[in-house]
C-alpha cells in the first residue's frame, strides 16, 4: 500500500512520505539529482525555474524552524509561491480536522503540500485523501518518518564515503522516538551498508528492533567500534521527566560522544547529527566542532536533497497514481 | 402462537452435545420437541433447512449499542438489527454509554428502547464507579434490582486496587458478577498498538502485553481474596492465558473471554496507519494469537465475543493515533468463527459453545441450549454461503471493520428470539 500510495504509475516519486517501499535506484536518483542543485547553489544566480508556477504551502502542525527554512528555500531556488502555514495544534483542537483543514486548503488550488504533524501517520492520512494532483511531502510525522532529513544524511555520507557498500553505521540515541532515526535504518538498508548499529540504553530502543535490520548495543565502546559514521540524536529534554533517563550527566556519562571515545570509531569516521545539537548532552563542543563533524554540511545539503525530492515529486504530477 | 418446523439441519447443540440432523419444532415461542419426521399441523409453517446448520442463538458478552448518547454511531434499532442478523439473540451491553449505566433510570431507558426495536434480549451491565470515573462505587444493588447482570468499569480505568478490592467484596455480598477488562494504565498510556515490531516500525505509541498481564495477576489476587465472582472480558496476549490457566488449575472461580478478531488477526496483518485496525487491546504478535487459540480449545478461556463497537466515519478519519479505537464486528463473529474451527480444529460444536452454553453458563441464564421446553432463541445458518462484506450486507450503522470489502463464508440465514422470527436473509 505505501508503495502504491507514493508512486505514480510509471513508478516515479508522486508523495514522499516513507523511505519503505522505495528501491535503491530511486533512492539513488534523488541523490544523483540533489548533486547537481549543489553544485548551482555554488553559482551566483541560484534559482531555476523548474517550479514556476507552482504553489507550495509549508503546512506546520509542529513548530520546527530548521527543517520549514530549508523547504521554504529550496522551493524558492525552485522558483515555486511558498506559503508558510503554522497550525499550531490549539487551532486543530477547536474542532477542525485535519481532514477540513486539507479539505480548505486543497480549495485554494497548491499543488504540493509539505506536512509535519506530531502524530504518526498524518502524512499517509493527508496523502491519501487529498486531492489526486497535489503531492504531499512529509517533513516529519510523529515517532515515524522523516525521509527528507534521512536522504539529506544520506547524501552526506555518499559525499564522504563514495559508496555504502561496506560500511558500518552507528545511530546513537533516543532511537525510540526518533522518526530520523526510523528513516537513516530504512534509506541506509536499502542503500545497502554492512551493518547498522543503534546504541542507547535499553529505555530508549525499541521493542524488537532486530527485525529493523539493526543491532542494538548498549556501550559506546562496544557501538562505535570500527565504524565508519557516527549519527548522534537530539535528546529531548522532556525524557527526563519520565524516567526514560536518571540525569543528563548520568547520559553523557555514558552515551555522550566526547573526543575520548571517538577514538573508537574509525579514523576517519564522519560525525553526524540532525540538529539542533545539546552540546555537553549529547555530543561534545570539541566534537561537534571539530575535523570530523559534518554537521554543517548536512543543512547545506539539506537544500539540495529537498530542492530535488520537490521536483522529482512535481515532474510526476499528471501522471495517473 | 403457531407452530413452526426446521426441517432436516444440522443441529447442534453443544450444551447436551447434540450433533445431529433432524427436525425442530418451535411452539408458542419454546422449543417443543426435536426429531425425525415431525408431524406438521394446519397451521404450522415448515423452513427447509437442508445443508445448514441450527443452534442455539448467541449469546454476546459485549455488544456496544452506542445508545443512549452516541447515536450518531450506532442506535439500539440498527445494532440489534445488526445482532439479529448475526445470529445473536442475548447480549450484554456495556456500561460506558453516555451517561453510563449508573442508575436504574438509565437501565428503564434503555429497556424501553429495546422494547420499541422488538429486540428485548438487551442486558445491561451497570457502571461499577460513578460515571465509571474510577473512584466512587454505584448503588450497584440498585443496579441489580433494575436489571443488570453485572456490573463493570468498562475500558475505563479503576483508580487503585483498593477500589477494586472494595468493590470486589462489595459485589460478592449481592452476589454480583463483575467484568473486568484488565489494563493497568501506567504501562498502557497513550499507547494505540501492540509493543511489537510493528509499533516499532512505524513509530506508533505502545501497549506492552504486561500492561494486560500484570492487571489480570492483579484481579486474580483480589478474586482470591474477596471471593467475588469475576469475568474477565477480552484478554489479547500469552501471558494472560497463562495467569488465568495457573489460577484455575488452583481452582478459582473465574472466567474469561476474547474478541473474536483476536482469534484472527495480529500485529503482521495490519496494514500501515490503518485505522479500521485500530482497536483495543491492539492486535498483538502471533505468537499471542496461538496461545489464545489454545486456549480456547483446552478452556482456559470460557467464551468468545464480538466486542462489537460501531464507529461514525469522522471516528476513523485522521492519523492513526488520534482516531478511535474498535471494530464493528456483529456480522463477522459467525463467519470467523467457522474458520476458527476449521484452521484450529476445533470442533465446531466445541466452537459454538463458546458463542452459547459457556456465555449463558457465565451469566447464569437458562437460555444458551436447545431443550425441550426452552426458549426458542435459534440461530440457523448457512456454513457453505459466502458473502460480500459491503453495504448491501452491512446492517450495523458503524462500517468500521478491516473485513470490509471482502468476501466470508458463513451466513446467518434466519434467527428467532423467543420462537419470534427476528431476521431472515433476504432472498
Amino acid at each position: 500500500m505505501t508503495k502504491h500510495l507514493q508512486l505514480s504509475e510509471q513508478g516515479r516519486l508522486k508523495h514522499f512520505l516513507t523511505i519503505e517501499g522505495l528501491s535503491t535506484e530511486l533512492l539513488t536518483e534523488i541523490l544523483d539529482t540533489a548533486e547537481s542543485f549543489v553544485d548551482m547553489s555554488e553559482h551566483r544566480v541560484r534559482k531555476v525555474p523548474l517550479l514556476r508556477g507552482k504553489t507550495i504551502i509549508n503546512l506546520f502542525f509542529e513548530n520546527s524552524t530548521r527543517t520549514r527554512t530549508t523547504f521554504e528555500l529550496a522551493a524558492t531556488r525552485l522558483s515555486a509561491d511558498v506559503l508558510n502555514m503554522n497550525i499550531a495544534t490549539s487551532a486543530t483542537s477547536k474542532g477542525e480536522s485535519l481532514l477540513d483543514t486539507i479539505r480548505n486548503l486543497e480549495a485554494m488550488h497548491v499543488d504540493m503540500f509539505v506536512v509535519r504533524h506530531a502524530l504518526s501517520g498524518a502524512a499517509h492520512f493527508i496523502a491519501q485523501h487529498t486531492a489526486p494532483h497535489i503531492s504531499v511531502i512529509n517533513a516529519g510525522d510523529g515517532q515515524h518518518a522523516h525521509p527528507t532529513q534521512a536522504m539529506l544524511d544520506m547524501f552526506t555520507i555518499r559525499q564522504h564515503k563514495k559508496s555504502f557498500a561496506g560500511l558500518k553505521v552507528a545511530i546513537v540515541g533516543d532511537i525510540l522516538h526518533s522518526r530520523v532515526a526510523r528513516s537513516q535504518i530504512l534509506a541506509l538498508n536499502t542503500l545497502g551498508v554492512a551493518e547498522i548499529r543503534v546504541i542507547a540504553p535499553k529505555t530508549l530502543i525499541p521493542a524488537e528492533v532486530s527485525t529493523m535490520g539493526v543491532i542494538p548495543i548498549h556501550t559506546m565502546a562496544e557501538g562505535l567500534d570500527d565504524v565508519d559514521v557516527i549519527i548522534m540524536l537530539r535528546l529531548q529534554k522532556e525524557r527526563m521527566n519520565s524516567a526514560f533517563l536518571p540525569s543528563e550527566g548520568e547520559y553523557f556519562k555514558c552515551f555522550g560522544l566526547t573526543e575520548a571515545n571517538l577514538k573508537f570509531a574509525k579514523p576517519d569516521a564522519i560525525v553526524m547529527h540532525p540538529g539542533p545539537i545539546n552540546r555537553g548532552v549529547e555530543i561534545a563542543s570539541s566534537v561537534a566542532d571539530g575535523p570530523q563533524s559534518v554537521i554543517l554540511q548536512q543543512v547545506s545539503n539539506g537544500i539540495a536533497v529537498r530542492m530535488a525530492i520537490l521536483s522529482m515529486a512535481m515532474h510526476s504530477q499528471g501522471e495517473p497514481a | 402462537m403457531s407452530r413452526i418446523i426446521i426441517r432436516q439441519g444440522r443441529i447442534i447443540d453443544p450444551a447436551q452435545g447434540l450433533d445431529t440432523v433432524a427436525d425442530l419444532c418451535i411452539e408458542s415461542g419454546k422449543i417443543a420437541a426435536i426429531g425425525e419426521h415431525l408431524q406438521a399441523s394446519a397451521d404450522s409453517q415448515s423452513i427447509d433447512a437442508q445443508g445448514q446448520i441450527i443452534c442455539p442463538g448467541l449469546i454476546d458478552l459485549s455488544v456496544r449499542l452506542r445508545e443512549p448518547g452516541l447515536s450518531h454511531k450506532g442506535t439500539i434499532a440498527s445494532e440489534t438489527r445488526a445482532a439479529a442478523a448475526a445470529g445473536v439473540t442475548t447480549l450484554c451491553l456495556p456500561p460506558d454509554t453516555k451517561p453510563s449505566i449508573d442508575s436504574p433510570a438509565v437501565v428503564e431507558l434503555i429497556k424501553d428502547k429495546a422494547q420499541q426495536a422488538q429486540y428485548p434480549q438487551i442486558l445491561t451491565i451497570g457502571a461499577l464507579s460513578q460515571r465509571l470515573a474510577g473512584s466512587e462505587l454505584n448503588n450497584l444493588f440498585a443496579l441489580k434490582q433494575a436489571g443488570c447482570i453485572a456490573v463493570s468499569n468498562g475500558h475505563a480505568a479503576l483508580d487503585n486496587l483498593l477500589i477494586l478490592r472494595r468493590a470486589m467484596e462489595y459485589a460478592a455480598s449481592h452476589d454480583l458478577l463483575i467484568i473486568y477488562r484488565a489494563n493497568e494504565p501506567a504501562l498502557s498510556g497513550q499507547g494505540c498498538a501492540h509493543e511489537g515490531q510493528f509499533a516499532s516500525r512505524y513509530g506508533l505509541p505502545s501497549i506492552p502485553a504486561a500492561a494486560e498481564s500484570i492487571a489480570i495477576a492483579q484481579c486474580l489476587e483480589l478474586a482470591e481474596l474477596t471471593g467475588c465472582r469475576l469475568h474477565i472480558s477480552q484478554i489479547s496476549c500469552m501471558q494472560s492465558v497463562i495467569k488465568l490457566q495457573q489460577a484455575k488449575k488452583y481452582g478459582l472461580q473465574v472466567t474469561a473471554d476474547v474478541a473474536i478478531h483476536q482469534l484472527h488477526l495480529t500485529e503482521d496483518d495490519m496494514i500501515p496507519f490503518d485505522s479500521h485496525y485500530h482497536v483495543i487491546p491492539p492486535f498483538r504478535s502471533v505468537k499471542d494469537k496461538e496461545y489464545l487459540r489454545e486456549g480456547l480449545a483446552n478452556g482456559t478461556i470460557d467464551a468468545i465475543c464480538s466486542d462489537h463497537q460501531p464507529h461514525d466515519l469522522d471516528a476513523k478519519l485522521g492519523a492513526f493515533p488520534e482516531t478511535e479505537p474498535g471494530i464493528a464486528s456483529l456480522q463477522t463473529l459467525i463467519p470467523l468463527s467457522l474458520k476458527l474451527s476449521q484452521e484450529h480444529g476445533l470442533s465446531l460444536l466445541d466452537t459454538l459453545a463458546k458463542l452459547t452454553s459457556e456465555p449463558a453458563g457465565i451469566l447464569g441464564l437458562p437460555s444458551g441450549q436447545l431443550g425441550i421446553g426452552r426458549a426458542a432463541d435459534i440461530c440457523i445458518f448457512d456454513p457453505k454461503a459466502t458473502w460480500h462484506v459491503d453495504n448491501a450486507t452491512w446492517l450495523t450503522q458503524g462500517k468500521n471493520t478491516p473485513y470490509w470489502q471482502q468476501t466470508l463464508t458463513g451466513r446467518v440465514t434466519h434467527t428467532f428470539q423467543a420462537g419470534r422470527l427476528i431476521y431472515q436473509q433476504d432472498q
